[in-house]
């Protein structure tokens, strides 16, 4: 059992499919260039040394190419791994992501497979309004991407293992305050925790509980499950019990353990940094509005980034992004209500 | 004279173009009478172009085509039956009626579903070229694109990279000089918008008439040669023209009567019939026996078409993840 951080996490668990498996090959922007950082996050620094630049490729600037080869060589015998760097870049390949990489197993009657895993960093961190986004949502909202984003080291190794033998493409968002590992970001979360140094995957659909409770369920992913976390411990000293979910994947999506935990605390609040409308919470609220109203003694509370870009001005970013005070608040809302 | 080519293979290639252009004109009829539903997208008039770059491919080697398939589907050998169920949405259809006329492909012969995002094949194709690349296995690459393509970002992208990385992948533009009814001069300022660019990436280039069947044969072969000797990628840009429309709607009030005359009077199956006949390859009794031919098979495969089973309602719900997946 190692003690390492997410970016190690992610990498361990690449290093050992491409080990196991001839037919993964990484690439990206400044994947692994020597004297580099292995793309933005050290995830893949080192990966040129153990498999050879055949199978660890720096791509051109250019994300049409990245999905587009991710697509074309998945679909005919290869499992590429690639990365951008910063997941706002996906919204220059969402031809390929959207159109093509989704749809290309159901256009062709099921007969063709996209195993594909598609990495993005995402999360404010003071770079501004395209270095910042959480929109998790914006692709669950595309049939045939799986979403998926670990919020632990033992989750970030099981899961892009679990993403890499998938025979779909996967998205992965992997927040850049939780990576840990020898790039330090102001304000980043120190999330070092035991990662086996055996075989394993977390299957997707499942959400972890990280806390239990009885008084009220909260829903949060990446850096805001930590968040919520926090809250929920301050709630605890003032008596109030908060039960904290970690969805893990987006899609496939674990209603049922939300639903459990519903129908013994009776509120849902539901936290993540992607904006407001239409974020995945969304889906969430109206999923308990649509078949398990009977079940909520308060209305679905949700605390989220307003419909904003993110600003730069660490105080401005600071206001918009759902803070542990913010979340703290809304507990003793709800549990008043 | 000696011939460059067998007997059997420029007949096989006659054939071939024939059935194309049996397929579009009956494809389009069944439009214009209602019958077939959805939209069409016709390569009459370029069937040249699929058949002089597919006829010499394998079957394993891959090609990747635009929302005008049809020629490149029958060229590289997806069937007829299979093409004409797609088209009437039946669960025999190559896509299983999932795909319909601009997603036809079978990836069995090596066609994959083709894409009706202009230039959304370009990189998908430099993808697949990586990937034969990578696992050794000599196959090669066909893209098509028209010239409206070579104005997609993707286009750049995907040249450059194939350049770069020495992809076995030749990307052939079928310049048929309008972009849906935009001519390519109101958009582009060179000449030949594919082929004069390829030097900006250090990319080999030919041009050729795209309405001789052989020139377009003997470029493709000098392509696919220099792909699976590991020599890299080509740009590869046919001057055609369509003898239809854009689409179904599209009655081609934006083109010069005389440019069509001067087209139209060089018809690729005309000057190809014109070359067999002067070369004592066939005879008009033989040629039209072929083309009788295949005009009943195409009239066949409309009629069972017609009377295929439509897929189940349930399967609309199957295949958005692999193994027929659900959510």
């Amino acid at each position: 059992m190692a003690l390492i951080g997410i970016a190690d996490a992610l990498r361990t668990g690449i290093m050992e499919e491409m080990h196991a498996d001839e037919t993964i090959f990484c690439l990206g922007e400044d994947v692994d260039i020597e004297g580099g950082m292995g793309g933005a996050f050290t995830v893949t620094r080192g990966l040129t040394k153990e498999f050879g630049p055949e199978r660890v490729i720096n791509t051109p600037i250019s994300e049409i190419l990245i999905s587009g080869v991710a697509v074309g060589a998945a679909m005919t015998g290869m499992r590429p791994v690639a990365d951008l760097q910063y997941g706002d870049f996906l919204f220059c390949m969402m031809d390929q992501l959207v159109n093509q990489a989704a749809k290309m197993c159901y256009m062709s009657g099921g007969t063709i497979k996209v195993p594909m895993v598609m990495r993005a960093p995402c999360g404010a961190t003071n770079r501004g309004a395209q270095h910042a986004q959480s929109f998790e949502g914006f692709f669950t909202h595309v049939p045939g991407l799986k979403v998926i984003c670990p919020s632990t080291p033992y989750d970030a190794k099981g899961m892009i293992k679990q993403a890499i033998r998938d025979d779909n493409p996967v998205v992965v968002f992997e927040h850049k305050l939780l990576y840990g590992g020898s790039r330090k970001e102001k304000d980043a979360l120190q999330t070092s925790g035991e990662v086996p140094e055996t075989d394993y995957t977390v299957e997707f659909g499942k959400a972890a509980i990280r806390r239990k409770g009885t008084d009220l369920t909260i829903v949060a992913n990446l850096l805001m499950s930590y968040r919520a976390q926090e809250a929920a411990a301050l709630a605890e000293k003032n008596g109030i019990s908060c039960e904290v979910i970690d969805p893990r994947s987006l899609v496939p999506f674990d209603y049922q353990t939300m639903e459990t935990s519903v129908k013994k605390t009776g509120k849902l609040l539901i936290v993540h940094e992607d904006v407001y409308t239409n974020g995945w919470g969304a889906q969430l609220s109206a999923h308990f509005a649509e078949k398990c109203i009977y079940d909520l003694d308060a209305p679905v509370m949700r605390i989220a980034t307003p419909d904003t870009p993110i600003p730069f001005a660490p105080n401005l970013e600071n206001f918009v992004i759902p803070s542990k005070e913010r979340i703290y608040q809304a507990i003793v809302d709800l549990a008043n209500q | 004279m000696k011939l460059e080519h067998s007997k059997k293979k420029l007949l096989g290639m006659y054939e071939r173009m024939s059935l194309i252009r049996k397929y579009e004109e009956c494809i389009y009829f069944l439009f214009l009478e209602g019958i077939m539903p959805g939209s069409i997208h016709q390569s009459t008039g370029q069937e040249a172009c699929a058949v002089g770059m597919l006829y010499d491919l394998k079957t394993d080697d891959y090609v990747a085509s635009t929302h005008r398939p049809a020629g490149h589907c029958l060229a590289k050998g997806v069937t007829l039956q299979s093409m004409m169920c797609e088209m009437f949405g039946k669960e025999e259809g190559c896509c299983h009626g999932k795909g319909g006329a601009m997603h036809t492909g079978d990836i069995n012969v090596g066609v994959i579903p083709s894409n009706a995002i202009v230039g959304g094949n370009l990189p998908i194709a430099a993808g697949i070229a990586l990937s034969c690349k990578l696992q050794k296995t000599n196959q090669v690459v066909v893209c098509f694109m028209g010239d409206g393509a070579t104005n997609e970002g993707a286009f750049h992208e995907s040249l450059n990279a194939a350049a770069v990385w020495k992809l076995p992948v030749i990307y052939v533009c079928e310049n048929n000089l309008y972009s849906a009814t935009t001519s390519i001069k109101m958009t582009t300022n060179i000449d030949n918008p594919a082929a004069d660019r390829a030097c900006a990436y250090g990319m080999e280039s030919e041009i050729a008439d795209g309405n001789d069947v052989l020139a377009v044969n003997a470029a493709a072969a000098r392509a696919i040669k220099r792909a699976r000797s590991g020599k890299g990628p080509t740009v590869i840009e046919l001057k055609t023209y369509r003898r239809v429309g854009h689409s179904r709607n599209d009655a081609c009030g934006y083109r010069p009567s005389k440019e069509q005359d001067l087209w139209f009077a060089r018809d690729p199956l005309m000057l190809f019939r014109d070359y067999l006949l002067k070369n004592d390859v066939s005879t008009e009794k033989t040629l039209d026996a072929i083309d009788n031919r295949i005009e009943q098979e195409v009239e066949a495969a409309v009629e069972y078409a017609q009377n295929a089973d439509e897929p189940p309602e349930s399967s609309a719900l199957l295949d958005i993840f692999w193994k027929g997946g659900q959510i």
